[in-house]
């Protein structure tokens, strides 16, 4: 790497060349503060926080924005740069809703880091405030711009990293507010509550809507209150107790919310394990049938993640066939507690109050869809996010990290195989179906149990097995089948594949499609990953720390003694007393569904 | 319409325009009437059609032509009338003028003596637009001398010299000549940075990427700017034949104008122009057959003064939301859609066929400063006895300007202060007068050269209310992008509000500085930069017009509306009762014939409605 000199405050330091101010101060140790600034994503110097004096140039600079060059000579501290960056902050202060002490965003709010780094002590200028919108009309995303900085980065990751682009700056000047077109509510737009954006919103402007509350009411109201736990908060949760990013935190998950008083503790990955036989054995009757020469909708689109169906919902109304008739594992270990379960411990479903702790914002909605819902109850009655677990865990006053490892309850929905919990990392829907769709057409395990080539965070992924002589419905078929599978995160790449799809020109049988970037591991629930939160160290890695929640999925998948859900002994046992067998006429009514084909931008009355 | 497809076409054309144009203005009666939109808004265009029609009813259209030109510059005095042979320069001219101009002057019988230009200082008649003392100091390069052309005719152009320029630079120069006539002759932006032109066309010449391209920028933002107005209205092709020697030299293949969107003449002027070159091959493939090839679209803005700013600008025609981004990297380098771009300001453009015709380099350098070469086109408004556009070599003087120039003072006020470079710039006082106006000498006074508004302020004008008026302009324009200016700005004018408003303590002046330095050195471009310019420069000169408002909670001026009273002296009231009845709010009474009419302040406006309709002058501002 080329390195040149230039000078700090006076001090001659050697700096890699073809970086921002901003980089090559951190090369040795300065640490700049900033606001606005994300890695890749926002980078225009908006916030002119972290403003610095260059030696030539008339006013002072962001060092963000600006490359250095041989000889420069920047002072990173004088009194002129420490004076500017207070009055950026103290102005964006005097703009901004005074309510930290009770806001969602107390402890977690890169401003409120911005403040305490800038060392502001009084607000000197004060005046009117710009006119809030205020949006609480989602059961997911919620809005409120009164603590907006303008900094972009939601409009910037919903328009480039998901390719959808809801938010965008509207008016101009004081009054510039960021929101949907026309200033609407997120639920009058297609908006699929990935919360990409609340991710990386620096306060509490974008932020989910809270559920904790309902688990005591529903517990003081003396229902039997049962909570399931997703593949990828266990990945995540123990950044909520500051432990690295990335540890795998299961055991102590489990006492915790043993210790939070629900009834059962059971693992949304059982119920992955459920859709893999599912969705698995319908892949491979839309296969049977393709085979034949029937007319029938591949590729097969997974349908787990909720952002992603809404997504489908709103941009391919012709493909919603394509999607797999599986309902998430969400939903269906939901389905199954308000029957199965209930009928099994003599209770009745509107008894039961289930409860999920999700990696993910649009579940919350998810929960709330018609046909995940009865008369009289609703399959999942509440969902919270990682954070809130965090939170819930904190308000109880247990100390997470001198908790011992528990486990899960395994007495009728427990028990899940390591393919159930790689659904948290994008790949590991496909990884978890290839060793059961294998096992069943080859009629024997699969060589090695991990397949390479969907592994990774990678946008866009492909792979092809080849399936010698199937067996269809038991018997050998003679038929060689090369099975192609693409793997995509991101509704922006996933675009890319349904538009091969609309063309008629798509080469693949199977299509998993993750919502978020990288999988449920950076779903909008997960902890907070964000610059102004982040150590030093760890600033200026950011690109390599989400690999580290998906070390953690594949370090669970390995630590399991049975890594194939269709040798999962509660699964066989569930088939064989209550379901039947995969697809059976019961496991259609509990645990698959249908879509709906949903207009962007309904009209509505002014 | 005959297509010329080389060099030596372009040449016979040029021959024989010039040649056709002194024929028409030494020919029989040739009448040209200001149609740009000004005069437009006096009813020029009935002037015209009025001649139109006492000419075609005594069937006299071989002999008597009618036609309209572009600007003449005096604005405040138009509608004009210009008509040749003689060269007489008719103003304030009405539509009932008409039939008096027909019947006496383009009859034969002389001049009409009422519509010719009178002195207002002491009354002299000139009845020949270059002996008006308006013009002799002025020295017209981007305005084209002034001269009477239609704007839509580009053999007229031709005929005043357009396009020889751009002839000697496709035969005989390279695009290497270009740049370096461009950096010996010191042209400086005129937009309002100054930046040697030169120097900016080179970098982009430079760049690798073969992919250039050129942008003219009219969105002319400065309230109470008009020149790119008035140079795109009069003489487009002046723009076109600009861009054209411009883009040859850094090496660009389109260019875009970029108009804002309340200047809908201008506009459709320039893309008159623009499809007639093409037309004729000046514009297109391989122009004139030779190995330059460039074409040029209009793209209209849609009312934002930020788009001014060359990255917002640049936003705006990719078609995103007009914010500027942070430079480096420069668009000569990275500009549009990442390509290499070269951004000048319509009278940057303007003077280009200047210097580029045969002997115009040398004749360009002999004028103006030794920093500052050629000419500056000034819009002069506000309180001056001759608004309108006037261009002046660089070293003329404020006074000149104002005094010589623009006539001085209306209705014998005092001078107070001339504000220059608009929202960005500062006032000039008394001491400033002798200034030679170049861009150093303005900055060094404490303001700017800005794109060249110049308003006029007497001793009526608040110096206060001045430097509130341009900030709330700039709190309406600001993207809202960076905090200092989104948020900075409306904090200013806050403080500003409770000054004029007799609400303010003396330690919000400091506030008031304070700010204005951080937002200075702190936004991302230049209207944050500039915005606390006008604050600024008046706090400095006028520090005792703000402590009256803040610690004796007067306006000196009579200006601010909270510290104002309008008062009806009851001793010399004549009981009309005519303020009573004009008073928007009914807040004046009295009994006509009986009583003396009171004014309730508490529900009195500040409108002045009352002092201006009373007949007997006994209504004081106090």
């Amino acid at each position: 790497m080329e390195m040149i000199t230039v000078k700090f405050d006076g001090q001659e330091y050697q700096v890699p060349r073809f970086v921002s101010i901003l980089e090559a101060a951190r090369s040795v140790g300065f640490d700049i503060p900033t606001l606005c600034h994300y890695k890749d994503l926002v980078e225009t110097g908006a916030c002119r926080v972290c403003l610095v004096e260059v030696k030539g140039m008339k006013a002072l600079t962001t060092s963000c924005t600006t490359p250095v060059h041989e000889g420069m000579e920047i002072n990173l501290h004088s009194p002129r740069v420490l004076r500017a960056r207070r009055h950026s902050v103290e102005l964006i202060l005097s703009n901004h809703v005074n309510d930290c002490l009770h806001c969602t965003a107390n402890g977690r709010c890169e401003l409120q880091k911005a403040a305490e780094k800038c060392g502001i002590r009084e607000i000197p200028f004060e005046g009117q405030i710009t006119t809030p919108s205020i949006d609480r009309l989602s059961p997911s995303i919620r809005r409120n711009s009164s603590k907006c900085i303008l900094c972009g980065r939601c409009v910037e990751v919903c328009k480039k990293a998901q390719g959808i682009g809801i938010l965008d700056f509207i008016h101009r000047g004081f009054e510039t507010v960021i929101g949907p077109a026309e200033n609407r509510s997120l639920t009058q737009v297609p908006c699929i509550y990935c919360g990409q954006c609340v991710n990386v919103c620096p306060t509490g402007a974008l932020y989910v809507h809270e559920e904790v509350h309902r688990i005591q009411k529903a517990q003081v109201d003396g229902k039997h209150v049962i909570v399931q736990v997703a593949p990828a908060v266990r990945a995540s949760l123990g950044e909520e107790f500051d432990l690295p990013i990335g540890t795998r935190v299961t055991g102590k998950m489990c006492t915790a919310l043993k210790r939070l008083g629900f009834e059962r503790v059971y693992d949304t990955n059982f119920t992955a394990d459920l859709t893999v036989m599912e969705e698995g054995t319908e892949l491979l009757t839309r296969l049977k049938k393709h085979l034949m020469g029937e007319k029938v909708a591949l590729p097969q689109v997974t349908s787990c993640s909720p952002g992603w169906v809404n997504f489908a919902e709103y941009n391919y109304h012709e493909l919603l066939d394509h999607l797999s008739t599986c309902k998430s594992p969400q939903m269906m270990m939901g389905a199954l507690v308000k029957s199965y379960y209930a009928q099994k411990n003599g209770l009745k479903p509107e008894d039961i109050f289930m409860v999920s702790v999700m990696p993910c914002t649009a579940k919350k909605y998810e929960k709330t869809r018609p046909e995940m819902r009865h008369k009289t109850y609703a399959d999942v009655d509440a969902v919270i996010t990682t954070r809130e677990l965090g939170d819930y865990i904190k308000s109880c006053g247990i100390d997470f990290l001198s908790l011992p490892d528990g486990e899960f309850d395994m007495d009728l929905l427990g028990d899940y195989s390591g393919a159930g919990a790689l659904f948290g990392v994008t790949g590991g829907v496909t990884e978890a179906a290839l060793r059961t769709v294998y096992a069943i057409t080859q009629g024997h395990e699969y060589g090695k149990v991990v397949f390479e080539s969907v592994r990774g965070l990678k946008g866009i992924k492909e792979t092809t097995i080849p399936l010698k002589n199937i067996i269809i419905d038991g018997k050998r078929s003679g038929i060689d089948l090369d099975l192609k599978i693409a793997v995509v995160s991101s509704t922006k790449n996933a675009k890319i594949l349904m538009d091969q799809v609309k063309a008629g020109t798509s080469p693949y049988h199977f299509i998993e499609i993750m919502g978020c970037p990288g999988g449920c591991i950076n779903g909008g629930g997960q902890s907070f990953i964000k610059p102004g939160l982040l150590t030093f160290q760890e600033k200026i890695t950011m690109n390599d720390l989400l690999m580290k929640r998906a070390r953690a999925i594949y370090e669970e998948d390995s630590s399991r003694p049975i890594r194939s859900a269709h040798l999962n002994p509660l699964i066989q046992n569930l088939y064989q007393e209550f379901l039947g067998y995969p697809n059976s006429e019961l496991a259609h009514q509990l645990l698959h569904t249908h879509y709906h084909a949903r207009t962007p931008f309904p009209n509505i009355e002014e | 319409m005959n297509r010329l497809t080389n060099v030596q076409d372009l040449k016979n054309a040029l021959a024989q325009a010039k040649q056709d144009y002194q024929k028409l203005l030494n020919g029989g009666k040739v009448v040209f009437v200001c149609g740009d939109t000004g005069c437009l808004a006096s009813h020029s265009q009935e002037v015209k059609e009025k001649l139109d029609e006492l000419v075609n009813a005594e069937g006299l259209q071989d002999n008597i032509k009618i036609m309209y030109a572009g600007c003449f510059g005096l604005c405040s005095q138009g509608p004009f009338v210009k008509v040749y042979p003689e060269g007489t320069l008719y103003r304030l001219v009405k539509p009932s003028d008409a039939t008096l101009i027909f019947e006496k002057d383009l009859k034969g019988f002389g001049i009409v003596e009422s519509l010719v230009f009178k002195n207002p200082n002491d009354g002299t008649i000139y009845a020949k637009q270059e002996d008006i003392p308006f013009y002799q100091k002025q020295k017209a390069i981007a305005m084209a001398d002034f001269a009477p052309i239609e704007p839509d005719n580009i053999d007229h152009y031709m005929g005043i010299g357009g396009y020889e320029a751009l002839c000697r630079v496709l035969e005989t120069k390279t695009g290497e000549d270009v740049i370096s006539i461009a950096l010996d002759s010191g042209l400086r932006g005129r937009g309002g940075g100054g930046y040697p032109t030169g120097v900016k066309w080179r970098y982009a010449r430079m760049q690798q990427d073969p992919q250039k391209y050129l942008i003219c920028n009219l969105d002319e933002g400065d309230p109470g700017a008009f020149m790119d107005r008035a140079i795109a209205e009069r003489t487009p092709h002046i723009i076109l034949e600009g861009m054209m020697i411009a883009a040859y030299g850094i090496g660009a293949i389109r260019g875009f104008i970029y108009v804002r969107a309340e200047y809908p003449t201008a506009s459709l002027r320039l893309q008159q122009a623009i499809d007639l070159l093409r037309t004729k091959g000046l514009l297109g493939q391989r122009i004139l057959g030779t190995e330059f090839s460039f074409d040029i679209e209009i793209r209209v803005g849609a009312g934002a003064f930020v788009c001014g700013e060359e990255t917002a600008l640049m936003a705006s025609i990719e078609g995103k939301r007009g914010m500027p981004r942070s430079k480096p990297p420069f668009p000569a380098v990275k500009g549009l859609w990442g390509h290499p771009t070269i951004i000048n300001n319509v009278e940057t453009f303007a003077n280009l066929p200047y210097i580029f015709r045969p002997g115009g380099l040398e004749a360009y350098k002999a004028i103006g400063t030794e920093k500052s070469k050629g000419t500056k086109v000034f819009s002069l408004a506000g309180k001056i006895k001759n608004v309108g556009l006037v261009e002046v070599p660089m070293g003329t003087t404020l006074r000149e300007l104002i005094f010589d120039i623009g006539g001085g003072i209306e209705k014998g006020k005092k001078f107070k202060a001339i504000q220059t470079g608009g929202p960005s710039g500062g006032c000039l006082t008394e001491e400033d007068l002798d200034t030679p106006i170049d861009f150093d000498n303005l900055i060094a006074r404490g303001s700017m050269m800005g794109s060249g508004g110049a308003i006029v302020m007497d001793e009526d004008n608040c110096m206060v209310d001045v430097a509130k008026f341009y900030l709330e302009f700039i709190c309406d324009e600001s993207c809202g992008k960076c905090s200092p200016c989104r948020i900075g700005t409306t904090r200013m004018k806050e403080i500003l509000d409770k000054i004029a408003s007799g609400t303010a303590v003396m330690s919000d002046l400091d506030t008031l500085k304070e700010l204005a330095i951080f937002i200075k050195d702190a936004s991302l471009c230049g209207l944050g930069q500039t915005a606390p310019n006008p604050v600024l420069s008046t706090l400095t000169k006028f520090y005792d017009e703000y402590k009256a408002h803040i610690i004796d909670k007067t306006c000196p001026a009579k200006v601010c509306k909270d510290l104002i009273q309008y008062r009806i002296n009851p001793d010399t009231c004549k009981k009309c009762g005519i303020c009573a009845i004009h008073c928007p709010v009914n807040c004046i009474s009295g009994v006509r014939g009986k009583e003396a009419y009171v004014i309730d302040q508490m529900a009195c406006i500040k409108c002045g409605t009352c002092l201006s309709s009373c007949p007997f002058d006994v209504i004081r501002k106090v």
